[in-house]
């Protein structure tokens, strides 16, 4: 069977590659053309219908079981337009646009542009093709524009002005001032009130056209979206219980390609609940041993110990771009007890979260609060975060986690009072409740004991 | 040392720690224990028999080191002598409280040997003349908290030493012993 319609050429994308000065007027979906004589000519069915200054093009729909190509019928070969028939049966079918297209000598549709498209080639036959509107589109306005495309007859002005800038361009120009709504370039000019509704109208068109052009690429985006979504679930199910199913039997190449997975997903933005079981996903392993380099300075200047979240903001500065949010800072910091760094995340009993070196020994900060802690002065007023803080050269804040876990082990007292939150030796051990009044000679109750009464 | 009235307080009565509830558990336990036993000294030897925690006691502040104990740690300390049956309290919100330096079986005793010492043996006495008769002056008995002192004889009586009547006038009972 012979292809009646001339081909129209289509991007890679299913858009319609449009003449110079072509545009698209409007469109409707869902449309059938049946050429009348149909026993030898094909049927185009339920394809896109784009009505454009040129051209009528049909767009055979995505979801066509039998490919068929994009056709076009030129407006030049549209010889009349038959106006609608409102009758009783068109109530209960389908709308219908019928016209009558000038047919060439080799029974296809008369094509101005192609080889056998000369002025003598254009036989007296015609066929009529109807247009069957399944879908919901606006089949009055599309007919009102037809008719207006048609007789505006865009491709002669075209036609023209393509002869004419082969000769001079400066005719271009000459020609360009002639009658007609269209001017020398193919597009409509704007003169007097027809001019300005012609404006608005053309206004509304574009909009519209852009907006259902919005939608089509809006509905194709969110069923692709969906598969997607579905995609990613299903490597993810995988993925967990892939790891779940843990057997000896699990060789490298797996591993290999569940952590490939791993990261695909995690820069699609999906992180992988298994990333805390296995040993994590590469992204974190190496912001992990990054974070363990930078962290080594800014530890020892503070001293041994650094408030973790100090640690965050002076690694993201350092940083620049690329920042890591607070989430993955933890999961770096986590994964350090997997590798062999020097340095180690700590929680203290508060809640505070601090990265300390390794080699930091809290018996040694004990040590150094101890001796602190039991000189005169301080056995007399005590000491406060502050005072610790000084002595052991690091944040007021930190010096306070220090004290309170000297308190926890029983080397500290706490005093509140309206002078504020101080800590003392603790001297609670010492004291026999059986026999109150009975100091030991040398223990630290009788240093204290001395230490007070000297001052009074 | 340092005196509070007649009562001589133990050195670790001038450390700050003492008057701010320790949270560590070992700690605090120490710190109540002394608590514990400097309430129960201090009342014994001061005869006090109610405490009452809105008021101000002496023994709760120290004006050498300035410190006074919280609401918090006067109950905490308190409940722990209630616990192991050194007090009482005397009303649901825990405002007064009643010390049992001595409990009421030894009170019970202290009365029977007061009845055996003046051979009262088979007589009958009011319960004000047994606090403030003159057979009591100089012994513990002397001054005792009325409340304390009607429970131990109603631990006598129970006991079948002794019986407890309504006397002539409206508010006064009587006993008659029979140790």
């Amino acid at each position: 069977m012979s292809n009646f319609f001339s081909k129209a050429e289509v991007t890679s994308s299913g858009r319609p590659v449009l003449l110079r000065n072509e545009v698209e007027c409007h469109l409707l979906s869902a449309v059938d053309l049946e050429p009348e004589d149909h026993r030898h000519f094909s049927l185009l069915k339920s394809g896109l219908l784009i009505l454009t200054t040129h051209r009528l093009i049909w767009l055979p729909s995505l979801s066509a079981s039998t490919p068929t190509s994009a056709s076009a019928i030129p407006l030049a070969a549209i010889s009349h337009i038959f106006s609608s028939k409102k009758s009783l049966k068109s109530v209960f079918h389908s709308p219908r646009i019928r016209f009558q297209v000038l047919v060439s000598s080799d029974g296809r549709v008369f094509d101005p542009g192609s080889e056998s498209g000369s002025s003598s080639g254009s036989g007296s036959r015609s066929v009529v093709v109807t247009a069957v509107i399944r879908g919901k589109g606006d089949c009055d306005g599309f007919l009102v524009k037809f008719w207006d495309s048609w007789r505006a007859r865009a491709w002669e002005a075209t036609e023209t002005s393509d002869s004419g800038s082969a000769s001079a361009s400066g005719s271009g120009a000459a020609t360009g001032t002639g009658g007609g709504l269209y001017s020398s370039d193919g597009s409509v000019r704007m003169v007097g009130v027809a001019g300005i509704l012609r404006k608005e109208q053309e206004m509304w068109e574009s909009t519209d056209k852009s907006l259902q052009d919005a939608f089509q690429d809006l509905n194709a985006l969110m069923s692709k979206a969906k598969e997607m979504v579905m995609l990613a679930e299903k490597m993810r199910q995988k993925l967990l219980s892939g790891t779940s199913s843990q057997t000896s039997g699990t060789n490298d190449e797996d591993m290999g390609s569940k952590e490939e997975m791993q990261d695909w997903l995690l820069s699609v933005g999906i992180i992988s609940p298994v990333t805390k079981e296995s040993a994590g996903a590469l992204y974190h392993q190496q912001l992990s041993r990054q974070l363990a380099d930078f962290v080594r300075i800014p530890l020892e200047r503070a001293g041994g110990m650094i408030n973790l979240i100090d640690a965050y903001c002076l690694f993201n500065r350092a940083r620049g771009t690329e920042l890591i949010s607070p989430d993955d800072m933890l999961q770096a910091c986590s994964l350090w007890e997997k590798f062999d760094v020097p340095v180690m995340l700590r929680k203290f009993d508060s809640g505070v979260m601090v990265i300390q070196n390794k080699s930091h020994s809290d018996e040694e900060v004990f040590a150094r609060i101890k001796s602190l802690v039991t000189k005169p002065e301080a056995l007399l007023t005590g000491i406060s975060p502050t005072d610790a803080a000084m002595t052991l050269g690091i944040a007021p804040a930190m010096a306070k986690e220090h004290l309170l876990t000297a308190e926890i082990k029983g080397l500290l007292c706490r005093d509140i009072s309206p002078d504020g939150f101080r800590f003392y030796i603790n001297l609670f051990p010492e004291i026999d409740p059986c026999n109150m009044y009975f100091v030991k000679n040398y223990g630290i109750c009788s240093t204290w004991i001395k230490a007070v009464s000297t001052t009074g | 040392m340092q005196k509070l009235g007649d009562f001589k307080l133990p050195h670790f009565f001038n450390y700050p720690p003492y008057f701010t509830l320790q949270p560590v558990r070992e700690t605090r336990e120490k710190q109540i224990q002394l608590w514990k036993e400097l309430i129960l000294d201090y009342c014994r030897i001061q005869k006090i028999f109610v405490i009452r925690l809105e008021e101000e006691f002496p023994l709760f502040s120290n004006s050498v080191v300035e410190r006074t104990l919280s609401h918090e740690a006067r109950e905490a300390f308190l409940s722990a002598l209630v616990a192991e049956g050194r007090a009482e309290w005397l009303d649901k919100g825990r405002r007064n409280c009643l010390i049992l330096w001595h409990r009421i079986q030894e009170w019970a005793d202290i009365i029977v040997n007061f009845v055996k010492d003046n051979g009262f043996e088979d007589s009958v006495m009011t319960v004000e003349e047994i606090r403030s008769g003159i057979e009591s002056r100089g012994t513990e008995l002397q001054g005792i908290d009325r409340t304390i002192l009607v429970r131990a004889l109603k631990l006598l009586e129970h006991k079948g030493k002794l019986a407890i009547f309504k006397g002539t006038s409206t508010d006064d009972e009587g006993v008659k012993f029979s140790v």
